[in-house]
């Protein structure tokens, strides 16, 4: 492996002049710890005897990636521009995110038996149910980096990855709806200043799907077809989900239709928690001529911990990822004046369900984001006068407060 | 017939070849484009956005 490392880094510098390495080539492979956790949790719990590692999922994204991103810290190293495109080209990268997939449906079927066949209490039953739901919604961050791609195999892998988490819609939503509308009010999977993850989390869930749904109606319409048709890409990605369960059904039993619907509800959750923290209260202005101006560095949250950004695929380096769509995780570049949270997105998270918490760690640093003036980060309508009254221009806690 | 090519994916929109799956068969002309159609690969930039390119036989 190392030899076939240092045969790459001398064929880019014979290319172009440069030598590189990629410091997280093999780190990525980490990824894939997720999809094993029920194969993890099953044998600590053997090794242990002790059931609380049913919860083994939950464990490793709300307390080891948080703990693992605070020793290792943070890394701002960025590819050389004069080799993004060799990074890009090189294959090893997606065959890391194409394995995901059949580690993820091993695992569920996996799952499916232990529910119907292990003994297990109530409670080990839904720590199970959860840490599938981690799997399903990590796996949408798979789905994620697959569904930007321009190859129509990455498209197809990308619904497929998606149907655990009965999410398919996403496919559409995320690439057609959330990139163009991205930290504008009109975007439901923007959060909003003052807006709570608990408030958050229906709106986007509920705007996605009638976004996704819309959005394939309107391409569809255009060709004068009714979105009635397994063309429709919202449509049939759902048909896969509907096959899947079925099919889980067929051979392990009704019983394990909570263990689905548990793992499908807490896996979406997940990503909208994500959703959630990406662009809290960060707004896209408008230009003179009425149009948004276009999404910029400044109009996504970034962070540089190895670890949560080794487990996402960069996910957390946000701005060029809305700059560059489709570039692919490994040449994701860190920018210097895209705004910063305190924490990888794996601590942010736990901090988002407690709304309290995250209201007393975020707004000041969104309000510092934009020198104190609350009017032009996008407001919760909700409470959008109280927060004026307090932010504003000549609000008690305005410019000056926020600045000091 | 010409090519019109997205300013940030480098997706290129061929009048000759259209985007069946778009909606726009081969032959749709650049004007019968809506103004609102974004780029179907990034989504990041519009039809108002693209940039007109030569395109070879």
């Amino acid at each position: 492996m190392t030899a076939a490392a240092n045969e790459r880094a001398a064929d880019t510098a014979a290319d172009t002049g440069v030598t590189w390495r990629d410091g997280k080539r093999y780190a990525w492979l980490l990824g894939l710890v997720v999809p094993c956790a029920p194969f993890i949790a099953l044998g600590l719990v053997e090794l242990t005897g002790s059931p609380v590692f049913w919860w083994a999922g939950p464990m490793i994204i709300f307390v080891l990636i948080p703990l693992i991103d605070v020793i290792v810290g943070t890394d701002q190293e960025n590819p050389p521009d004069d080799l993004i495109e060799w990074l890009e080209n090189d294959r090893y990268y997606r065959w890391v995110t194409y394995l995901y997939l059949p580690i993820q449906y091993l695992g569920l079927v996996f799952a499916c038996w232990l529910w119907t066949s292990h003994s297990m209490s109530t409670v080990d039953k839904i720590g199970l149910a959860v840490t599938m739901g981690v799997v399903a919604g990590i796996g949408i961050n798979t789905a994620h980096e697959l569904g930007h791609k321009k190859e129509s195999l990455e498209r197809w892998l990308s619904k497929i990855a998606l149907a655990q988490a009965a999410y398919g819609h996403f496919f559409i939503e995320h690439n057609r709806g959330h990139h163009v509308r991205v930290a504008t009010p009109e975007d439901p999977a923007s959060a909003r200043f003052g807006e709570t993850f608990w408030g958050f989390l229906p709106r986007s869930v509920i705007g996605s799907l009638k976004s996704g749904w819309h959005l394939e109606k309107q391409r569809l319409a255009r060709s004068g077809t009714s979105p009635w048709t397994l063309r429709n890409d919202v449509l049939n990605a759902w048909a896969m989900t509907i096959v899947l369960f079925g099919a889980l059904a067929a051979v392990f039993g009704w019983q394990v239709l909570p263990l689905l619907a548990i793992q499908a509800v807490f896996g979406f959750a997940l990503l909208e928690v994500v959703n959630y923290l990406e662009h809290y209260g960060l707004l896209r202005q408008k230009t003179a001529s009425g149009r948004y101006e276009r999404a910029a560095p400044r109009h996504s949250w970034n962070s540089n911990n190895v670890c949560t950004n080794v487990f996402l695929y960069h996910l957390q380096r946000h701005s060029d990822h809305h700059a560059n769509p489709t570039r692919r995780y490994q040449a994701l570049r860190h920018f210097e004046q895209a705004p910063q949270l305190p924490a990888g997105y794996a601590s942010m998270i736990v901090m988002a369900y407690f709304p309290p918490v995250w209201r007393a760690v975020m707004d000041k640093r969104l309000l510092a984001h934009y020198d104190g003036d609350a009017t032009l980060a996008n407001l919760n309508p909700r409470n959008k006068d109280k927060l004026l009254v307090k932010y504003g221009p000549s609000g008690e806690r305005g410019r000056h407060a926020a600045v000091a | 017939m010409s090519g019109y090519r997205c300013p940030v994916c480098e997706y290129v929109f061929d009048e000759r070849e259209g985007d069946p799956r778009e909606g726009f068969p081969a032959g749709t002309a650049w004007a019968d484009v809506p103004d609102d159609w974004c780029c179907p690969d990034c989504g990041v930039r519009e039809k108002i956005d693209f940039e007109p390119m030569e395109v070879s036989r």
